[in-house]
């Protein structure tokens, strides 16, 4: 687990004068500060953060009557079913038209405490909207239950917390990480009526929705506000700066609460394995995205007049998007297969369109081009081909000019300096190797370890989506609950 | 073309469509409108004695559907709130410049004679084509012994009838109300009466909705509220089935009928032609609008009449009326079964859970993988129509008349009717 110190939170100043780096360089950590030689954003932050507001405006009272009188109230709803939190989409929509705002948005939260920024941030044309019964042939015009989840969520207006805790069991369990995993499970477990003391690496709660998600997605403070309410129902306790195998252990955890649930995440981005790629002007891209959102100043940021990124996903799309926005003249998002394999959806990609992200594919990153003072000026790509399902390359050399590089290839398990983690790990060979480790765990979300569970994207497998990390931490939750009570938990390895 | 003209009980119209008396037709400046907008004719605004009537202000309320559509709508209005010679003279000048199209005059005086002989004279001498007698407005006026209050006693009905067939060679069309038990009873007090036809239906007692806050039911004056009359679409149901009772009275089923309630396209128009009316009149579609509605209907009928060989009115006039019947006659060895289109089907379910909450049990619900297939059980379906009602596909589920071999026969012949007739 890495302790992070968000280099930009509250910053005016240029990169450079930042204490933290040379912190964060002592760590073998690759930040922003690889980028300070390039130029700034520029102009005004208040003229900058015009670009980051939502992406998709909210409906009005009178879009969300119309939108809402379409739904046809399905029976056994393929939405709900595509919904991996499993909303009763019909439930809360017909509660929107018939003006019960506050009714919808209980629906929405007993199945996703986190239905606001779900609302936000879900792939809904792969999941709801994409299985809506208005979604045929016919119609081609899914409801936007995107859109009317949101609406319900910001417009319920509740008189303290909407749920309830159970009679206290007496139970207090351990949670690390306060992302959506983590904090689904504690406001379940607290719901249950057990007390939750959550650690968290970080300076601030929200995980991905705080640090790792477009700005305009989830603009303004939603994030940490999302967290308070979510937080108002009490009974939970966070205490940030608390790495796993860093200044937290697994095993103390486990001595002193009823369990533990690692909600860990994935902080380690994948490396490309080439030479070069710990040079000034090459990062990940979920750390200039973590910069991004916590500036004080985007005007501060250190944005490259040409950049590359790297990866096919929804992060290299939201980071080819955001360089745009901050004003980069020329980005080109590369990937070494072809558009129908890429991860990011559709509509993702024509976001990255409509933003003109060049979008190169069929090509493989080969090296690293560097200038005399060692920072990047380039990539350079092998052309590659599909052939008997294997991809190959052609051997044509493509070179891109660039005056940063941002790999967005994947995010996997940071290495755990934890005693007992080896205990936690996929035991598939094939996997560990090459780089897609997770934890194992079984279908109640408990490790090999007796009483530790986890969700959420450190798990396999998993889609990566906060949805997906929300209803791992609530199933978890669940199952922590039903095991504590039936005082089925196991002897503790000595 | 197919001839949308129509002579209805002497009067002339160029087509079939009046409006009806109410708001549209208060005074000159709209019915000039709505005859300009090619109205076959209209039924002026109830006149009454003189002082007129006074209104209250907030008048109308309605029932919207999901989509902010006017489902039903109630009014709380009385008659003319302008005095009689104000609209006499209107009337005399509009008929003038307007010769072609029908003028009838709605009225309404207390139920004695002298009154009614009044009034006669004045209405006949502005040149109108007709009369029609306001027995159905059912708020405010019944309270004063009028509207509703006359037409919910036959006697009084052919009494005041008897009267004006005395005082005014004019056709006499006596409006009934719905507001009744058997709207039978009326139409036959009306005939007797000597009435030349009837119209039919004025609105219904009715409250819409309320505020839940100040509770106090729509449309508010000041605190309070009072119950209205219901019109527009959501009473067509109604409509349709009293004028049909009329029309299938043997006692009645001469009578010409002005068919009125939630008429708002050409095809509503057809139905109620079809059932017995001999012309039709809109308001509440109008109101909610504008008189230019009557352009689609004039055209969406001639087609319709056009594609069925219909030449004019009287060409399908009553031609569903022999097919309706009494429930003692309908054919118990008929069946239809329910079929549903898997091409068209959505999979919504709505169809499923309908069956299985609320009837019988005949469809089922096959799971394959994410997607589901609902499938009729042919052998549990009664063909009750509720899959096909809930279906938002239009035509995805259709009931399907099976083949039973077996002839016509009726309650009255059934051998499971303990009363059947012996054969």
């Amino acid at each position: 687990m890495q302790t992070w110190t968000p280099a930009f939170a509250g910053a005016t100043e240029t990169c450079q004068h930042f204490p933290q780096y040379e912190v964060l360089k002592q760590k073998g950590m690759h930040m922003i500060e690889s980028l300070h030689y390039l130029p700034r954003a520029g102009g005004t932050h208040s003229a900058l953060s015009e670009r980051f507001t939502d992406l998709a405006p909210p409906l009005t009272a009178r879009q969300a009557a119309i939108e809402s009188a379409r739904c046809l109230y399905c029976y056994d709803a393929p939405c709900t079913r595509a919904c991996p939190t499993g909303i009763d989409v019909a439930s809360f929509i017909r509660n929107i038209h018939d003006h019960n705002i506050e009714g919808a948005a209980v629906k929405i939260l007993q199945q996703n405490i986190f239905g606001g920024s779900c609302a936000r941030v879900c792939p809904t044309e792969i999941l709801c909207e994409d299985a809506c019964v208005r979604n045929n042939d016919a119609e081609g015009q899914p409801v936007k239950i995107g859109l009317l989840q949101r609406h319900a969520i910001d417009n319920a207006q509740f008189k303290g917390h909407p749920f309830q805790r159970a009679p206290s069991t007496g139970k207090t369990i351990a949670v690390v990480g306060a992302g959506p995993a983590g904090l689904a499970c504690a406001h379940r477990l607290a719901m249950l009526g057990h007390g939750v003391v959550v650690f968290e690496a970080r300076e601030k709660p929200g995980g991905l929705n705080e640090y790792g998600i477009a700005k305009y997605k989830l603009p303004g403070d939603f994030a940490q506000q999302e967290v308070e309410f979510l937080l108002s129902i009490g009974g939970i306790e966070i205490h940030y700066g608390q790495a796993l195998g860093d200044n937290l252990q697994l095993a103390d955890l486990h001595a002193r609460f009823d369990a533990v649930f690692l909600g860990l995440g994935l902080a380690a981005s994948r490396r490309l394995g080439l030479t070069g790629e710990d040079a000034p002007g090459l990062m990940a891209a979920v750390d200039y995205i973590a910069t991004l959102r916590q500036a004080g100043d985007l005007a501060a940021l250190p944005v490259p007049r040409r950049a590359i990124v790297i990866g096919a996903g929804n992060t290299a799309i939201d980071m080819a998007v955001q360089l745009k926005r901050l004003g980069a003249d020329e980005v080109t998002l590369v990937y070494r297969r072809g558009f129908e394999a890429m991860s990011a959806t559709f509509h993702e990609i024509e976001i990255a369109k409509t933003h003109f992200v060049r979008i190169r594919t069929w090509a493989a990153p080969l090296e690293v081009l560097l200038d005399e003072d060692g920072r990047v000026r380039g990539m350079r790509f092998e052309e590659t081909r599909l052939e008997d399902g294997r991809l190959l390359n052609t051997g044509t050399i493509v070179e891109i000019a660039a005056d940063a590089v941002f790999k967005a290839i994947g995010q996997g398990m940071a290495a755990l300096a934890d005693p007992l983690a080896p205990g936690l790990e996929n035991e598939l060979e094939h996997e560990r190797s090459n780089g897609n480790q997770r934890i194992r765990v079984d279908a109640s979300f408990r490790t090999a370890l007796p009483g530790v569970y986890a969700g959420g994207d450190c798990v396999a497998p998993g889609q990566d989506l906060t949805v997906q990390a929300v209803q791992h931490g609530k199933l978890a939750a669940l199952a922590i609950h039903n095991d504590i009570l039936s005082k089925a938990e196991a002897a503790w390895p000595t | 073309m197919a001839d949308l003209s129509i002579d209805f009980c002497g009067i002339k119209s160029p087509n079939p469509f009046w409006l009806a008396s109410a708001p549209p037709t208060d005074k000159a400046y709209n019915v000039v409108r709505a005859f300009e907008a090619g109205w076959g004719g209209v039924v002026w605004k109830t006149l009454g004695e003189d002082p007129p009537a006074v209104n209250v202000s907030s008048r109308y309320s309605a029932l919207h559907g999901k989509n902010r559509e006017v489902i039903g709508f109630n009014n709380i209005e009385l008659i003319t709130d302008r005095s009689l010679a104000i609209n006499l003279e209107e009337i005399t000048a509009v008929k003038k410049a307007w010769p072609d199209r029908a003028m009838i005059v709605s009225l309404m005086v207390p139920c004695e004679e002298a009154p009614w002989r009044e009034i006669l004279p004045l209405v006949e001498a502005t040149g109108a084509d007709g009369i029609e007698l306001n027995f159905g407005c059912p708020h405010g006026m019944p309270e004063r012994g009028m509207g509703a209050a006359v037409g919910q006693q036959p006697d009084l009905i052919e009494q005041v009838t008897r009267w004006c067939k005395t005082y005014t060679r004019l056709p006499v069309i006596v409006k009934l109300t719905p507001n009744i038990t058997d709207v039978r009873a009326p139409a036959r007090a009306a005939l007797a009466g000597g009435a030349d036809a009837v119209s039919l239906i004025n609105t219904v007692n009715s409250i819409t909705h309320l505020d839940l806050d100040r509770m106090v039911a729509y449309p508010i004056v000041g605190g309070a509220s009072t119950h209205g009359g219901y019109c527009g679409s959501a009473v067509k149901p109604i409509a349709l089935n009293m004028v049909a009772e009329i029309a299938r009275d043997p006692l009645t089923s001469r009578l010409p009928i002005s068919g009125i309630g939630g008429i708002g396209s050409w095809s509503d128009a057809a139905e109620f032609i079809a059932l017995g009316a001999g012309s039709v009149q809109v308001c509440t579609a109008a109101m909610l609008h504008g008189f230019r509605i009557v352009e689609e209907m004039k055209d969406g009928l001639s087609r319709w009449m056009d594609s069925k060989g219909y030449e004019n009115i009287a060409a399908f006039s009553r031609k569903a009326v022999a097919n309706t019947t009494d429930w003692k006659y309908l054919d118990m060895n008929y069946q239809v079964i329910a079929s549903i289109d898997q091409e068209k089907c959505i999979q919504c379910g709505k169809c499923y859970v309908a069956c299985e909450d609320t009837s019988h049990q005949a469809i089922a619900r096959l799971v394959e993988g994410e997607a589901r297939r609902y499938e009729v059980k042919p052998t549990e379906c009664v063909g009750c129509n509720l899959c096909e009602i809930t279906c938002p596909v239009e035509d995805c589920i259709t009931m399907v008349p099976q083949p039973t071999g077996l002839p016509y026969m009726n309650w009255t012949k059934d051998p499971r009717n303990p009363r059947a007739e012996v054969v």
